[in-house]
Formats: structure tokens, C-alpha cells, sequence
């Protein structure tokens, strides 16, 4: 790609200690491309105040935004655009209706704010963006008179009536339920492909940056420790502290056992004698034999394999520590964030065997240096 | 009983409207000020505007007589553009009166803008409302409420002033006698009568001023948390 990225943003922050909390520190450099950009990771981690730097609504000590080739803010040479010449739309977490205007005063509010448009076109904006979020009925309503997911509609609505440049998403579906997300999800892709901007979302959700990202940047304690497209990052994420604050992996002590480049494999052989076992992965570049590190197996992809089907390679002879009901069937648990979800009638195949099967699909597998 | 000279009722009402109107204006960018802006002497301007609520009458008065009296650089600017004296004309009664209640609304309103949700106000620039237009549109309305029975508050107080009043503007019937100041003279020519009538008066206004205000303040803040 030719010139800078859409949003390149430079950000250093520091909050010293208080008697409540230890020093913090943000300072990262975020790129984001057109698509849709999440910013995953724990609370306290400073998303949001990136966010907040972004809009103009916080103000770094060091550093330089650039939104779109024009510089909203440079520390060295004290430029700040004020947030309402920057034009992100920010889509809050609460939604922030305004509680004393209607659905439609609401939008109006946006469209006359931002003045991107003749007083015909404002008008004509506004009842397209109503139809098409299905306010159009809704629109003499207060924000108290809306249910959530209606809200959420008309926050996306606003957002879009002042025409943003970007479009900023603070933890949008918080508390909401899975019905309610999948609907905000959809309007939300609804919004991007109507609208040319891209986007930023801040979630502590790995299922989220699925359904809407493209890029992630996993932040914590304000550096961004890892970021890329989303599944490459989640692929082989860079350390064991992300792979377990992520909370997708299974983690076990291993060595390496062979290499082989020519064809593109490795044998990694744990080191834990209650998870005994070896499993082939991809070669392993930049590592020797004998390397001792944590093998790193995406969880979701393991399977308890039944009698019918035996794989020879790639699988681990287990023991059961536990079986417990799970949403997607019998949750069997062999270790510490080890365990396998199957179908009730997989189950019942190997239901009283002392030692499962678990098969570790070589794709699934990587290896994580001490 | 000979008919009662209403002069006094008439000048309070006007001057307590007077003072509230430019308590309301200036009230409100003073709180806005403290509420929103960060500058050095922040705390500083707040404890001044604070120091009327806690210095006695007296001091107030007598600062005030020096600050605009006819010599001073302020009294001499009044009068070049009004063509009389400030001190000891009703007009003193409405500074006078505005010192009394400026000082209660600029902490009370502060509250009132601290109390609306920082995220509305965000959203609002966020879509691209200057500041002025965001608290126009926004902040005002949401605060609006506390904001107005505050006012009532304000003119109630203004129509109470008594030492500031009488040390700016003196005791001239007819011309700068309030009510305040009319009762103070009724009790010292031994006119109880007169005292005990005037005192009604001003309770029953300010009574009539305030508990309106608070039952609507109240009603709408229970709809709202509805």
C-alpha cells in the first residue's frame, strides 16, 4: 500500500501514581487501514484512552495523529483539533442518546452539528438513515421510550448523520445478550459498507474481533504487545502471557524434538507427565532442537477422537479429569485450560475408557518460547 | 390603619429580578469556567467567588462602597457612561442584591453542569457542536431542571438582602428602600405594625417563588428517573 495508513497515530500518555492506582503509562503506535480495527485486551489496559486521543477527548503528552492525511494532533509542533472538527463518530457504550430530544431530533443534532450538507440534503439524510435502521416508526420517540437493540440502531444512525471520517466503537455490545450482538453486528456491517471510513472498536472480547475485525492490536498495560490481521494473530499469538490473557489456548510445557524445514514440520513433545504426549507442527523457524518453551494448541480445534476413527499421528493418549455439560455438548477436561468439548453422542462412544484420544490438528499447533 | 406605602414591594421585585437575571448569565459562565476548564488559579477563582457566602455584610458593603464609589476608577466609569452616580441609588441595590445570591448559584449551578454526564457532551462534539452550541443544546437542557430552581432559589435570596443593601444604597424611601431595609426602619421608628406586615410580605413571596420551583423541580426529576 502506497502513503501512510488511514489512521497512523503515534500516543504517549503518562498518569502518575495515586494513592489508588500505580503509574500508568500508554505508548503505542497504532496503524489502521480501512477495514475494521479492534483493540483487544484486559480492562485498564488503556484502550479506551487510545480512543479518547483519537476523538480529541483526552490529550497525549507525545506523539502525532494523523486521520486521513490531516494531522488532528502533533505534540512537537502543538497542534490539537478540537473534537468537533475531527469528525469521529463515536459510538458509545451507553449509546449516549440525548435524553431530552427524540430519535429524530437526535439525528438532526448530528447532521446540523457536522454541516457537511445543503438543509435539503440534511433532511433527506436523515429519513434515508431512518429507513434504513428501521427508525423511521420510532422516530418522534425519547431514548427512554427505545428498547436496546433500538437504541443501538439510532446510535449507529447519529454516528452516520454527521457524515465522520471514522467511526470510534467503545466496548459497543458490553452487557448486551447474544441475540442483541449479532443484531448490532449486523448493522454495524450495514454502516461500514455504506460508509467509507474506517473503523476502530475497543473490545476485551476475542469472539468480537471475529465477527467485525479485520486488524487487531492486543493492548495491555498500555503497549501494544502483538498486531496484524486478525487471523495470523491469533494463529500464533507472540507470548505466553498473551496466549493466556487471550484464553484461547491450551498451554503445556514442551521441548522440541525434531525439525525438519525440508518438509515444513516439527515434532514438539511435552514436558508435563500428566499431559504426556507429541505432536507434529509447523517447522519452527529461529528455533534448535532441544528448545525447551510452551506448546500452544488453539483449544477449539482438538478433538476426543472415538473408536471408529483412529488417527495414528498427532494424537495424545489422555486421561480424563473431569466431564462436565457445556452449551456445545460434554466439556472433558484433562488439565488446567485443557479441555475438549464433544457431542453428547461422541460421548457416549468413549464414555468409561480410562485414556481418550485427543487429536492436535498440526495447523492448531504452536510453539511459544520461555 | 393608613394605606401602606408599596414603593419597598415594588423595588425588591425589581431589583431581586434585576439581580437574577444577571446572576442567571453570569452565574452560569462562572460555573461553566470551573466546571469545565482546567487553568491555573482555577481554585483561586472559585474561593473568590465563594468569599461573599462567608465575609459579614458589613466587609461586602463597605468593600463595595470603596470599589464604587464616585472616586473609584469603576464608580467614575459608571457614571461617564450613565451620567450619575452607582452608590445610593436603587441600581446599587441590585449589585447589592447580586453579591447576595451570585456567589450560592455559581456553586450550586458548578454542581448542576459536574452532574450531566460527560458522555453527552462528548457525543455532542464528537458530532461536531462547538462548545458553545454543546452547551446550548446539551448541557443547558439536561441541567435545566436544577438550573431553573435554582434561579427561584436566587430570587428569593436576592429579594432578602439586607447589610450589603443598606451600606451601597442606603435608606432613602421612595428611592432605595427595599423591604428588607423598610422593615429594619418600621422596627426602629417603633412602627410594629408596619414591621410585622412587611414581614409577612416578604416570607409569602419568597415562599411563593420557591415552593413552586421545588415541587416542579421534583415532579420532573421523579419522571426522569422513571
Amino acid at each position: 500500500m502506497a502513503g501512510p495508513a488511514p489512521i497512523d497515530a503515534r500516543i504517549k500518555k503518562t498518569y502518575p501514581a495515586t494513592r489508588d492506582s500505580p503509574a500508568f503509562v500508554l505508548d503505542l503506535h497504532l496503524e489502521a487501514g480501512d477495514g475494521v480495527t479492534a483493540l483487544l485486551g484486559p480492562s485498564g489496559a488503556g484502550k479506551t484512552l487510545t480512543l479518547n486521543c483519537l476523538a480529541g477527548f483526552a490529550k497525549p503528552e507525545e506523539g502525532r495523529i494523523l486521520v486521513r492525511d490531516e494531522l488532528y494532533f502533533d505534540a512537537a509542533t502543538k497542534v490539537n483539533v478540537p473534537p468537533d472538527r475531527r469528525r469521529c463518530g463515536y459510538i458509545f457504550q451507553d449509546h449516549a442518546l440525548f435524553p431530552h430530544m427524540t430519535v429524530r431530533q437526535n439525528l438532526r443534532f448530528a447532521a446540523d452539528s457536522a454541516r457537511r450538507r445543503s438543509k435539503m440534503q440534511r433532511r433527506r439524510r436523515i429519513q434515508e438513515l431512518l429507513d434504513e435502521f428501521e427508525l423511521a416508526d420510532l422516530d418522534a420517540r425519547r431514548p427512554h421510550e427505545l428498547s436496546g437493540g433500538q437504541k443501538q440502531r439510532a446510535a449507529i444512525a447519529r454516528a452516520l448523520a454527521s457524515d465522520p471520517k471514522v467511526l470510534l466503537l467503545d466496548e459497543p455490545t458490553r452487557g448486551l445478550d447474544y441475540r442483541l450482538r449479532q443484531s448490532f453486528y449486523e448493522y454495524l456491517r450495514k454502516a461500514k459498507a455504506a460508509l467509507d471510513a474506517p473503523v476502530v472498536m475497543v473490545t476485551h472480547d476475542a469472539e468480537e474481533c471475529f465477527e467485525l475485525a479485520d486488524v487487531v492490536f492486543l493492548i495491555e498495560e498500555g503497549k501494544c504487545r502483538q498486531s496484524g490481521p486478525i487471523a495470523e494473530v491469533f494463529k500464533a499469538p507472540a507470548s505466553v502471557d498473551l496466549a493466556r490473557s487471550l484464553g484461547l489456548y491450551t498451554l503445556i510445557e514442551a521441548e522440541i524434538a525434531a525439525l525438519d524445514p525440508g518438509r515444513d514440520t516439527s515434532r514438539i513433545r511435552t514436558l508435563n507427565r500428566e499431559l504426556e504426549g507429541e505432536v507434529d507442527g509447523p517447522y519452527l523457524r529461529g528455533h534448535l532442537l532441544g528448545d525447551r518453551g510452551w506448546l500452544c494448541i488453539r483449544r477449539h480445534e482438538m478433538r476426543v477422537v472415538t473408536a471408529n476413527h483412529r488417527e495414528a499421528r498427532n494424537a495424545m493418549r489422555l486421561k480424563p479429569l473431569a466431564v462436565t455439560r457445556s452449551p456445545r455438548g460434554m466439556r472433558v477436561q484433562f488439565g488446567r485450560d485443557f479441555n475438549v468439548e464433544m457431542s453428547e453422542a461422541d460421548y457416549a462412544e468413549v464414555r468409561g475408557e480410562r485414556d481418550l484420544t485427543v487429536y492436535v490438528p498440526p495447523t492448531a499447533v504452536s510453539f511459544l518460547p520461555l | 390603619m393608613s394605606t401602606v406605602d408599596l414603593f419597598p414591594l415594588w423595588l425588591s421585585l425589581r431589583v431581586a429580578a434585576l439581580a437574577t437575571l444577571a446572576t442567571v448569565v453570569s452565574g452560569l459562565a462562572f460555573a461553566y469556567i470551573l466546571s469545565h476548564k482546567e487553568f491555573r488559579g482555577r481554585n483561586l477563582l472559585d474561593s473568590i467567588t465563594t468569599l461573599p457566602l462567608v465575609l459579614p455584610p458589613t466587609v461586602l458593603g463597605y468593600f463595595l462602597l470603596v470599589m464604587l464609589s464616585r472616586r473609584s476608577p469603576l464608580g467614575a466609569l459608571y457614571e461617564s457612561i450613565t451620567g450619575g452616580p452607582l452608590v445610593f441609588t436603587w441600581h446599587a441595590a441590585v449589585v447589592a442584591a447580586y453579591v447576595h445570591s451570585a456567589p450560592l448559584f455559581i456553586k450550586a449551578a458548578r454542581a448542576a453542569l459536574d452532574d450531566v454526564d460527560y458522555r453527552f457532551e462528548w457525543a455532542a462534539r464528537s458530532l461536531g457542536a462547538s462548545e458553545l452550541r454543546t452547551f446550548l443544546r446539551v448541557i443547558l437542557p439536561l441541567a435545566g431542571r436544577s438550573l431553573i430552581a435554582l434561579s427561584a432559589l436566587c430570587f428569593a435570596r436576592s429579594l432578602g438582602d439586607f447589610g450589603v443593601t443598606i451600606m451601597l444604597a442606603g435608606n432613602i424611601p421612595g428611592k432605595t428602600q427595599t423591604l428588607s431595609v423598610a422593615i429594619y426602619d418600621a422596627v426602629e421608628s417603633g412602627n410594629g405594625g408596619l414591621a410585622r406586615l412587611l414581614t409577612i410580605l416578604v416570607a409569602a413571596l419568597a415562599l411563593a417563588v420557591l415552593w413552586p420551583a421545588s415541587r416542579w423541580a421534583s415532579r420532573r426529576g421523579v419522571r426522569q428517573a422513571a
